[in-house]
């Protein structure tokens, strides 16, 4: 067990420092949020009622953009490039490297996070979270929901090739219906009954509460509860369909 | 061959893919220490046995045993004892070449030294560039490496030196021949006729999914009965007679020669080398049909 944990540690050290290495991957991954962040906020710069709405709402979309889009598409290459088939064949616990590769992940997505609530309290009014327990709280449960939830879409993209667009499809519909950019209650009903039956609504909403408006944990069992199943049924159709070839067999 | 459990064992090995039968019942064994290879065209089924005994494809039937293991098992402890050179893989591309073996070295209990296995293939000078800079024969070596670093009792080498210049590619033999001295047991597939006859204790060739002739490379020749007797006429025109009888053969054509004031040039008697048997075999019946 420890030395399942040590690979996984050592798994987690070198994915980030492959991150790194790819310096201006790095640098467009975490300037993202800020551009939306800084266009965005200018677009609003009057409102603070919608600066409230865009801060949390680019936090979500943070947490979805670092683990359900990074994870499906890094698969999706890992799987296509052999690297998955080679680290197979070693003794490296399957466990140990998915965890490697999904802490990195994770990791992204608390450093974009952390960006945005810094610059929500520098530029744009919101202040210090109300409530960090519920943010860490939140952020949790998007993290693992949305990161079994990438790693099970990569079951489903045929190749690297279609990986952009089979991510887009379903990352860029799924951020404007759940109200990253506006205030959803304005949406026609039956958008907002799609946005409701989805994850990241409720992890948005889990946010604005922790970052806004101090409503606590109490107050967001419900979306808490919405999370959970589909982080649920992420983890059980990521550990199911794992292929680790791409000609599969 | 010695009495103790083979390290490898295929009894009536099947594998099919839909309707396609890519293996129709190959059996053979490897002894521990035996450096063995599979010889045989593009898709033959090379690929496919030797994937089934690393545990990366299921079987249709028939009996496998990995170091007295089922591969399909896929269990830890079989994996820490073998060492896989795929016909193809990747790498991460911005990993340097020390840096991932010393990675895999962590996956073993008793890895051998890294500086070592970067010596041992070759790739001292490249020690820190990104997998990415590498040459596509530097890419192979840096596989063998990561192969080797868990000290692996036995070796699977799919076409391990496709792509290698003819340095890197004797090299990669020495590898292979220390690897050997070393009591280790090795599996190879390649195409290559002067690799399979410098390199393997045993080779099998194989074609349309199956065993078409098992031996050592020079008893593989000498396994048909026939001889090859060449000379040449006074003319200068090059004759070729094959015989199961080079005795009677010879008797027959030197005292016809001599008889006659003759030289009998360039006369030699031959076996057929691995090449011959190999393309005989393998030229016999015609490719399979595409699938579709
Ligand atoms: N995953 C797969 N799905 C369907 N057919 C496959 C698959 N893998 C191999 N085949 C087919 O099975 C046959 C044997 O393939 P295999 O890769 O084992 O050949 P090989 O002897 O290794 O050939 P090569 O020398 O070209 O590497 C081929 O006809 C190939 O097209
Ligand atoms: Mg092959």
């Amino acid at each position: 067990m420890t030395d399942a944990l040590a690979l996984t540690w050592h798994q987690y050290r070198l994915e980030r420092r492959m991150f790194w290495r790819n310096p201006s991957a790095a640098f467009f991954n975490f300037f993202l949020p800020l551009l939306f962040l800084g266009l965005f906020g200018a677009i609003f710069s009057g409102s603070q009622k919608n600066l409230d709405v865009i801060v949390p709402g680019i936090a979500g979309m943070s947490v979805m953009s670092t683990t359900f889009s990074a994870l499906a598409m890094n698969l999706t290459f890992l799987r296509e490039q052999g690297v998955l088939k080679r680290m197979r064949g070693t003794p490296l616990p399957s466990g140990a490297y998915l965890g490697g590769i999904a802490a990195n992940a994770v990791t992204n997505a608390a450093i974009q996070v952390a960006i945005v609530v810094l610059a929500g309290r520098l530029f744009f009014g919101i202040g210090w979270p109300r409530d960090w327990i519920e943010l860490v709280v939140f952020v949790a449960a998007g993290v693992v929901c949305l990161a079994s939830l990438g790693v099970a879409y990569s079951h489903v993209i045929p190749n690297f090739d279609a990986a952009p667009a089979y991510v887009n499809i379903v990352f860029l519909p799924v951020i404007f219906i759940s109200g990253v950019f506006y205030d959803a209650s304005n949406a026609p009903q039956f958008l907002r009954d799609i946005a409701q039956a989805l994850p990241l609504t409720h992890i948005i909403d889990g946010l604005s509460g922790a970052l806004v408006n101090g409503k606590g944990l109490g107050d967001h069992l419900s979306d808490l509860l919405v999370i959970g199943l589909w982080a649920l049924a992420g983890i059980r159709l990521a550990t199911r369909g794992f292929s680790w070839d791409q000609r599969r067999a | 061959m010695s009495t103790a459990a083979p390290a490898i064992l295929v009894r009536d090995l099947h594998k099919a893919y839909g309707d396609h039968e890519a293996v129709r019942g190959i059996d053979f064994e490897v002894a521990a220490g035996e450096v063995f290879g599979l010889l045989g065209p593009n898709g033959a089924g090379k690929t496919t046995t030797v994937e089934i005994l690393e545990g990366y494809r299921t079987r249709t039937s028939g009996i496998v045993s990995v170091l007295g293991q089922d591969p399909r098992q896929r269990s830890r402890h079989l994996r820490e004892r073998v060492g896989i050179v795929l016909q193809s893989s990747g790498i991460y591309r911005h990993i340097r070449v020390r840096e991932a073996i010393e990675q895999w070295a962590r996956f073993y209990p008793a890895p051998r030294d890294v500086d070592e296995v970067v010596a041992i293939v070759g790739l001292e000078e490249k020690a820190d560039a990104l997998a990415r800079t590498l040459s596509g024969g530097q890419l192979r070596r840096l596989d063998l490496g990561l192969a080797l670093i868990g000290d692996p009792e036995l070796i699977f080498l799919d076409e391990p030196t496709t792509g290698f210049d003819p340095a890197a590619r004797r090299a990669a033999w020495d590898t292979v021949r220390s690897l050997q001295d070393l009591g280790k047991t090795i599996l190879l597939t390649t195409h290559y006729l002067d690799e399979a006859q410098a390199l393997c204790d045993r080779v099998a060739i194989v074609k349309d999914g199956r065993i078409l002739a098992v031996g050592p490379p020079a008893e593989l020749g000498s396994g048909s009965s026939r001889y090859r007797v060449v000379w040449r006429d006074d003319a200068g025109e090059l004759h070729e007679r094959e015989t199961e009888n080079p005795t009677a053969l010879l008797h027959q054509l030197t005292s016809a020669a001599l008889a006659r004031g003759d030289a009998l040039r360039d006369l030699s008697v031959s076996r057929p080398t691995l090449e011959d048997i190999y393309l005989e075999l393998t030229a016999g019946t015609e490719q399979e049909p595409a699938r579709d």
